[in-house]
Parts: structure tokens; sequence; C-alpha cells
């Protein structure tokens, strides 16, 4: 069991800097997040856009903004659960609550945040009836531990960066790689679009433009696929189908932790970003309230204030009083945080 | 001085709505339904990332052109026709007069 403060729900911008409003209140912070690298969207979706509008940066892009945000919250030695998604939130008889994720990682902490911006991010799913039957019997929407398929024949769907890189990596390790895209534009990087035409021209991929994956054959693990071009339709003999057809948002089990939802958004008090249930705050995009908008710089400050009543409920007894940083400085904490204590 | 102009939007149920809108306010056609309530959710905020505004334009004349990130991400999305956009990638202008579009279905 991970020990500690204050429980943050996604690893974005307003996550990243909960950690630092939090330690200058000497609060320790663990975040979890769905997708394996902090960041949220500004990584995930839109890693190289500018933004403009964060105060002190005529212009920063979300890649730095990230990297920035990870260097200041860097001194409170925040904690991180990366590529789990929290799935429940158990509340103790003693007000605390415990955090459990799909892989079963359980965190305990008197505070949750939900900084969980659009939601976690899962990945698009083809369109094929049959598919959940061979959802890891052939078929799998995210390459994890990749050693296994090294020189194995396979297809691949998409036309993003994802779906090249891995067509590039697997053809490069001696697999014959069927890479099937809805057009012949690709989304991905120019250098990877151009290798991928060098590995197909020396025989070790095949691209299938304006092609579809649609229909998935097999007994009990995929066998074979047959794909579907504007003039024709094909059967590919293969047990390996990565859909790489990106990420797209879901707001997913926190939908059901108890909370007020209003289109999507969690109901917060813009007192101090406390939801219906107390001691479960929600800032960022995740929350909605009269006159939100959904921006960074706004998530910033309900982060600041949200740490506020945090403080009051890990610390009944005590009264912050505010001190500017220019005053005292950073002062980090020098030890790591708790990972395990006895489950008590 | 630009004016005003007026559009339909078929929703999923197949409900038509008229709105006139303003040209001269900058707005993008997946703003307009959000705007007005429609169940368009607008998901990346107008970055062409999410097609979650994806519509079937029905009035051919005012296709227009999809731009560069816009077919990529149309390569990607469910339930694309011949006639999908992404509205955000449509600005409003005096030329949309008449404009008639349907929403596609929510992805799953």
């Amino acid at each position: 069991m991970i020990k500690t403060d204050i429980i943050i729900i996604g690893a974005g911008p307003v996550g990243l800097f909960t950690v630092f409003e939090a330690g200058l209140m000497k609060l320790r912070c663990h975040l979890i997040d769905a997708i394996p690298q902090p960041g949220g969207q500004l990584a995930e979706i839109y890693p190289k856009k500018p933004i403009y509008d964060i105060p002190g940066y005529p212009t920063v892009l979300a890649g730095e903004l990230v990297d920035n945000l990870m260097e200041q919250a860097a001194p409170f030695k925040p904690g991180f659960t990366l590529g789990e998604r929290a799935d429940s939130i158990e509340k103790q008889e003693d007000e605390t609550f415990i955090v459990t994720t799909s892989k079963g990682t359980q965190h305990h902490a008197p505070v949750v945040m939900i900084a969980g911006g659009l939601g976690s991010f899962e990945p698009r799913k083809p369109l094929i009836d049959n598919i959940i039957d061979f959802e890891e019997k052939g078929v799998y929407y995210i390459v994890k531990d990749p050693d296994q398929f090294e020189g194995k024949d396979m297809v691949i769907s998409g036309g993003g960066d994802s779906a090249l890189d891995w067509a590039i990596y697997f053809a490069e390790k001696g697999s014959f790689v069927h890479l099937v895209h809805r057009s012949d534009r690709f989304r991905a990087h120019k250098d990877s679009v151009s290798r991928a035409y060098e590995l197909a021209a020396a025989g070790k991929m095949e691209i299938h433009a304006f092609a579809e994956v649609k229909e998935l054959n097999g007994e009990n693990s995929l066998s074979s696929i047959e794909i579907h071009t504007k003039e024709e339709k094909k059967i590919i003999s293969t047990d390996l189908w990565f859909p790489l057809f990106g990420l797209s948002p879901k707001l997913g089990p926190i939908g059901e932790w108890g909370l007020e939802i209003d289109k999507n958004a969690i109901v917060v008090d813009t007192f101090d970003y406390q939801t219906n249930r107390p001691g479960v705050f929600a800032i960022g995009d995740v929350n909605t309230y009269p006159g939100k908008l959904k921006l960074i710089l706004c998530g910033f400050h309900e982060a600041t204030l949200a740490v506020q009543t945090a403080y009051k409920i890990i610390n009944p007894d005590k009264k912050f009083t505010l001190k500017y940083t220019t005053v005292q400085g950073v002062q980090g904490f020098e030890d790591e945080q708790t990972k395990e204590t006895v489950n008590s | 001085m630009s004016a005003d102009i007026n559009i339909t939007v078929v929703d999923r149920e197949g409900t038509e709505h008229e709105f006139t809108v303003p040209t001269d306010m900058n707005l993008n056609l997946m703003e307009v339904c959000k705007g007005f309530e429609l169940p368009v959710e607008g998901t990346c905020g107008g970055m062409a990332m999410c097609a979650s505004c994806q519509v079937y334009v029905i009035s051919d004349e005012h296709f227009g052109e999809r731009n560069d990130d816009e077919e990529a991400m149309l390569d990607e999305a469910y339930f694309v026709q011949e006639n999908s956009r992404l509205g955000c990638q449509i600005p409003i202008t005096p030329e949309l007069e008449g404009l008639k579009v349907a929403l596609a279905p929510q992805a799953p």
C-alpha cells in the first residue's frame, strides 16, 4: 500500500502543479495516471504544439511546459503510479481513502484530488463485431513487451506515429509487417513514413493503402484477417494484429464514484473545488462550475485553493499562514516518500 | 460589416435545428453546435485531434476543403463518409449561408 497525504488522479499539468503547491505546505503527493508518462494530454496529444496563454511565457511548447512542471515539482519528491488507471475509491472508517488501480495497486491518503482532465486515455477500438473474442488472443491495442513479438509476422493498422514506429521497429527486428491504412496519407513523422517505404522496397514490409481490416477469423485465437481495399478483399494469414488508432479520452470509472456529474464533468464548489464527497476534490478540465473555463491557468488556480482545504483536512489542529516563495524559498523534502508501509 | 447566416444542423435523432449565426465572431461549426447545446463534445477544443465534432455536409456546395490535420484525423475516426468534415475546421463565413449538416454518430 502506498501512503501519502494527497492522492492525485491524473499527472497532467494541473496534477503536477498540485504537487508544488501542496509541497509548499509540507504535504506529500502521489500521482496516478493511465498513460505511462506524465503530462496528460499535453504529452499524449499535442507535445509539439505551442501554448500562448501561460502567464509569463509568451509561448511554450506543451511538452516543454510538462518538463518545467516536473522540474518545479521535483523538490517535493512526488510518487508516481503510471500506466495504471484509478478504478475505485473506498472511504475508510477514519474518513481516509483507498484508491485502487486497474492493476490492483493500492494508495491510501486522507485527501484525493481528481485532476483527470478529459478522462483516462483508452485505445480507439475498431468496430468489428467479434473483435472482443480476440483481444489479448492475437489482437493488441497497445504494444506491451515487444520482445515477445519480435521476428513474428504481423499486421499493424493505423497511420499515426505509434503505428509507423512499431511497424518499423518490428520490420527491422526481422518481422514481416503488413501495414494497413485507410488512406495513403500518414499522420506520422515524415522520416518514419520514408523509412517505412524503404523497408517496403526492401521486402520487409507491405503497405496496404486505402485498406481496412474488416473481418477477424480464428478458432480460439486469431489465425487470419480480411482486409478490404477499394477494389478487392484479401485474406492475410496472421496470428497478430495491432490496431493502433491512437487514444481517446473517457471519463471512465470516475463517473461511478458517487460524484455529482454534469455533462461529463464533476461538479465542485468554487470555494475550494471540493466535490459532493468531502475530502475528494476535482480540479482542472475534469470539473465544472458556473463560469468554468477549461484552461490550464484556471486549473493552476483551482489546485492552489484546493490544497488550502486539503491542509485543514490533513492537519485539523494547525493553522497555515501563507508565505511568499520570495520570502521563504522552496524547501523540498529530503527523503523519498514512504513507498510501502504495513497495511493496517 | 458581415451579416448573420442561417444554418441547419440535423441531430442524431433526425431533428432539424435552424440557427442564425454571426459571421464576424471567429466561430467554427463545432463551437456553434456547442453554443446551441447540441450533443457535440469538442473534446480536443478545436485542434482536429478527436473527431467528436464530425459532421456530414448535406448541402454539397458548402463542403469546402478538408485540411491536412483534418484528413489525418478522419483517417482514424469512426463512421467516416465521403462528406465527412470536422466541425471545428469549418469557420463560419458568409459563404456558408444555407449550410446543412448532420451530426455523425457518437464514437463508441
